[in-house]
């Protein structure tokens, strides 16, 4: 759901402006300021809330939009470069020392996600050929030790602890040594939550990077954050010159307004985004994508991507055939929900595609114990029913209800489902050539 | 390792505290008789909530007295002195600046508030309010804008002021904790029993979150510290089931109050928020004659999503009370003002530090007084 509601705000801003032929000053002046209370609503801080809003206004009224001939479009452009500025321009990943070990420090508030977050990248580098060694920093919350070493065992990637009895400083000095005798090309710090303002705790942090020379500082942040997200990240960053950015906690339904404060106070990458509790899912932050998807058109190439990591190629090949020409079936449908198993739940891939807007999904209602039930119906049609559902009638929906167990409403939701399925693809080729006109866009489909 | 933890900001206190071992040991031991596993840590820290407990007795009895706001508002005023300092400071700086009463002063106003993550219906609402307010009363002079400001704020607190403490009168009572990960519930947990235990209440914890790696631990680290009993499974088990055994415990024990952990969860995840009504169901049908409290805990950080987590967690197990965590930051408690005027659930307790005495009641007035006295 991430900006899902900046995205839905300003397309409804936006597309009062779509209808018009030409713009008046007056209208660009009522759409920036609903622009301006969205992005205040979505916890962007206000002072960038302010700068954006300048800076679009400066450029949508002038001539650029108004001898335009499709302004809205303009605006919507002018819109989206800048936040996709403001995000930052280039994706980022994690710097590698020449000399290993790379020594990555994660730091933060209380409660951000710091131990997850440092198992989530652990697991990721453990998987692209990397040895990393985890380490227990954080010596004052209860159990935050245990917590790591839970995790690792998890990830099954070994985590270095001297107990809480230890100065965090050398601990961190002896994990390094014990990363070189064992051959660890990455060490991971977590070190425990704090608040800005501690000073003493962030002395602590300034001893171990002067210590250990991390070539990572991860500032690890709650996408909840509010306004004072600013302050946090220009303190952090202050001292200890963080690298790079973790954002947590983005499978929630906060509008993520703190990524793009923090990306204008510290210009520092958002380099990760956690998109949930289990250990696998961190994704690498994609700026420019990220700017498309709170316009509303989805994240396409994330879509592309992950459907790669799980998709067999050539079935997906056929998909994109058979959803061009309109002969989508519900073998299809099935073969979808077990590839799709693989991919995560369902509704965060729905949200990837271009033109689902928050609407769409509220009547698309996917929860992922459904799938277990949609399964069981489609087993339940003959091979005829999968491939032409129009056949389906009343004596062949009690039949399909009785075979999987399920009631006839159930069948009858799926039947509606499907149909809105594919009406939605049908969508998205003609979104394409539209999107094609315009330019440079390109869709999976 | 509590040493290393008490040692955080609690330098001075350390002598008190070996002066005053002594005389607990009275105590220590009857406490022993619990905790047998490992004796010594739970005499360290039972001597320490003890002495809080007489530390803290003053400043409380004297919280009735709204003259002596010093005593027991003093950790939450130094808590907010950054809101204080942030706010008024702001404002007295704005007013400064201003010779007259004009649009651009109640726009910088708007400014400051929605900064301190007041939320821009309520800041809406504030300065719409202000706006009449100074053409009822014909106000000409900036300066007074700032009195009429804290009395907007505090009607928006006060008049639904119903029930601001935490409600656990008569015995059994039933807290159950809920809220979204990382905003402090646990923490919360360990400072609430150690609170209530220190009213001479018997507390009981049952470790309901089974799913974070390590939380039974921290859960039981708290139990140790606080000084309480706590009723745990394995991590992966079933929440349901441990809030169960820990009604069952209660009633068998005869416990004042059974204090309940849950997993952290996002309310946006259907089946958690699923998993947490059967929990709330459970709650209902084994211990109907209950007093039951449902905090939710929030983090003072989080902005206007908040706001969405009060009123998705309202529906899935009737909140009755708000926890506000980490106000000890620079984070504004503004939020405050949108949770309770938007979803009239008071906000019941507030967590100002790591200590276990960092939780403190709240009270609307002195928390509107603190943010305004400079």
């Amino acid at each position: 759901m991430i900006f899902e509601g900046l995205a839905e705000k300003l397309q409804n801003t936006l597309g009062k402006l779509k209808g018009k032929g030409k713009l008046s000053e007056s209208d660009v002046k009522a759409a920036m300021r609903e622009v301006k209370l969205a992005l205040l609503e979505a916890d962007v801080n206000f002072k960038v809330v302010k700068n954006f809003v300048k800076n679009v206004r400066e450029r949508a009224v002038g001539n650029e939009v108004m001898e335009s001939l499709t302004p809205g479009q303009q605006v919507i452009k002018i819109v989206n470069e800048e936040l996709t500025k403001l995000m930052g321009e280039t994706e980022s990943k994690i710097n590698f020392s020449s000399s290993p070990p790379t020594i990555i420090m994660m730091c933060g508030l209380q409660g951000a996600g710091k131990t997850t977050h440092t198992g989530k990248i652990g697991s990721m580098l453990k998987n692209k050929g990397k040895r990393p060694l985890l380490v227990a920093c954080d010596i004052y919350r209860p159990a935050a030790i245990k917590q790591l070493q839970v995790v690792g065992e998890k990830v099954e990637v070994p985590v270095f602890a001297m107990g809480d009895k230890q100065d965090p400083v050398n601990i961190a000095k002896a994990s390094i040594e014990h990363a070189k005798k064992h051959g660890n090309d990455v060490v991971i710090l977590d070190t425990a939550g704090r608040l800005h303002i501690d000073e003493d705790l962030m002395t602590e942090l300034q001893n171990i990077k002067s210590e250990v020379q991390p070539n990572e500082i991860l500032l690890v942040v709650d996408a909840m954050t509010g306004q004072d997200a600013v302050n946090v990240a220009e303190n952090f960053n202050e001292k200890l010159d963080v690298s790079g950015v973790v954002l947590t906690k983005l499978d929630g339904d906060a509008r993520g307004g703190a990524a793009l404060s923090i990306r204008a106070v510290t210009e520092k990458p958002i380099k990760f985004v956690g998109m949930g509790e289990k250990l696998d899912q961190l994704e690498v932050f994609h700026p420019d994508r990220m700017a498309s998807r709170i316009l509303g058109m989805g994240d396409v190439l994330s879509l592309i991507e992950k459907a790669q990591e799980n998709f067999d190629a050539k079935k997906a090949m056929d998909l994109e055939k058979k959803l061009r020409t309109q002969q989508f079936t519900f073998d299809d449908f099935l073969d979808q929900l077990e590839q799709m198993k693989n991919m995560g739940p369902l509704d965060q891939i729905l949200e990837m595609i271009p033109g689902v807007g928050s609407k769409q999904l509220k009547n698309l209602s996917v929860d992922d114990k459904e799938l277990v039930k949609i399964e069981a119906i489609i087993k339940s049609m003959t091979k005829k029913e999968r491939q032409d559902p129009s056949i389906i009638n009343g004596s062949r929906r009690k039949r399909i209800a009785e075979g999987s167990g399920t009631k006839i409403q159930d069948v009858n939701k799926l039947l509606k489902q499907f149909k809105e399925t594919r009406k939605m693809m049908k969508k998205f080729s003609g979104m394409e050539k539209s999107m094609k006109k315009r330019g440079g866009f390109k869709l999976p489909f | 390792m509590l040493k290393k933890f008490f040692k955080r900001g609690k330098k001075d206190k350390e002598e008190n505290i070996v002066k005053e071992e002594e005389t607990n040991i009275e105590e220590i031991s009857e406490d022993k008789e619990e905790h047998i596993e490992e004796p010594e840590e739970v005499e360290d820290i039972t001597t320490e909530s003890e002495i809080e407990t007489e530390e803290e007795i003053e400043p409380e009895n004297e919280s009735d007295e709204p003259e002596e706001p010093k005593g027991l508002f003093g950790k939450l005023k130094k808590g907010l002195a950054k809101t204080r300092n942030g706010i008024t400071g702001k404002i007295n700086d704005v007013l400064k600046n201003y010779r007259k009463i004009d649009e651009d002063l109640f726009e910088e106003i708007e400014e400051i508030l929605i900064s301190a993550d007041v939320g821009v219906n309520i800041t809406m609402r504030i300065i719409e309010d202000l706006e009449d307010k100074v053409k009822e009363r014909n106000i000409k002079d900036p300066s007074e804008i700032m009195g009429l400001l804290k009395e907007e704020l505090e009607e928006i607190l006060l008049d639904k002021e119903t029930d601001n403490a935490i409600n656990i009168e008569p015995s059994p009572a039933i807290v159950l904790v809920v809220g979204v990960n990382g905003v402090g519930k646990t923490t919360s947990i360990g400072k609430l029993s150690a609170k209530l235990r220190r009213q001479g209440k018997k507390v009981l914890i049952a470790a309901g979150d089974t799913f974070r790696a390590a939380a039974i631990e921290q859960l039981e680290e708290w139990s140790n510290r606080a000084g309480v009993d706590i009723i745990s499974h394995q991590e992966g088990a079933d929440p349901a089931a441990v809030i169960f055994d820990g009604i069952q415990a209660a009633k068998a024990r005869k416990s004042d109050v059974l204090i309940c952990d849950t997993a952290g969860r996002l309310h946006n995840k259907k089946n958690l928020m699923n998993e947490l009504n059967k929990i709330f169901r459970v709650v209902e049908r084994e211990y109907p004659d209950a007093t039951k409290e449902v905090l939710l805990v929030v983090d003072a950080t989080t902005g206007q999503n908040a706001i969405m987590q009060a009123k998705v967690f309202k529906e899935a197990c009737e909140i009755t009370g708000i926890v506000l965590t980490k106000l000890d930051g620079t984070a504004k408690g503004g939020v405050v003002l949108a949770v309770q005027s938007e979803l009239d659930v008071p906000v019941k307790l507030v967590g100002v530090g790591e200590q276990i005495d960092d939780l403190q009641e709240f009270e609307p007035k002195a928390f509107v007084k603190a943010i305004f006295e400079d």
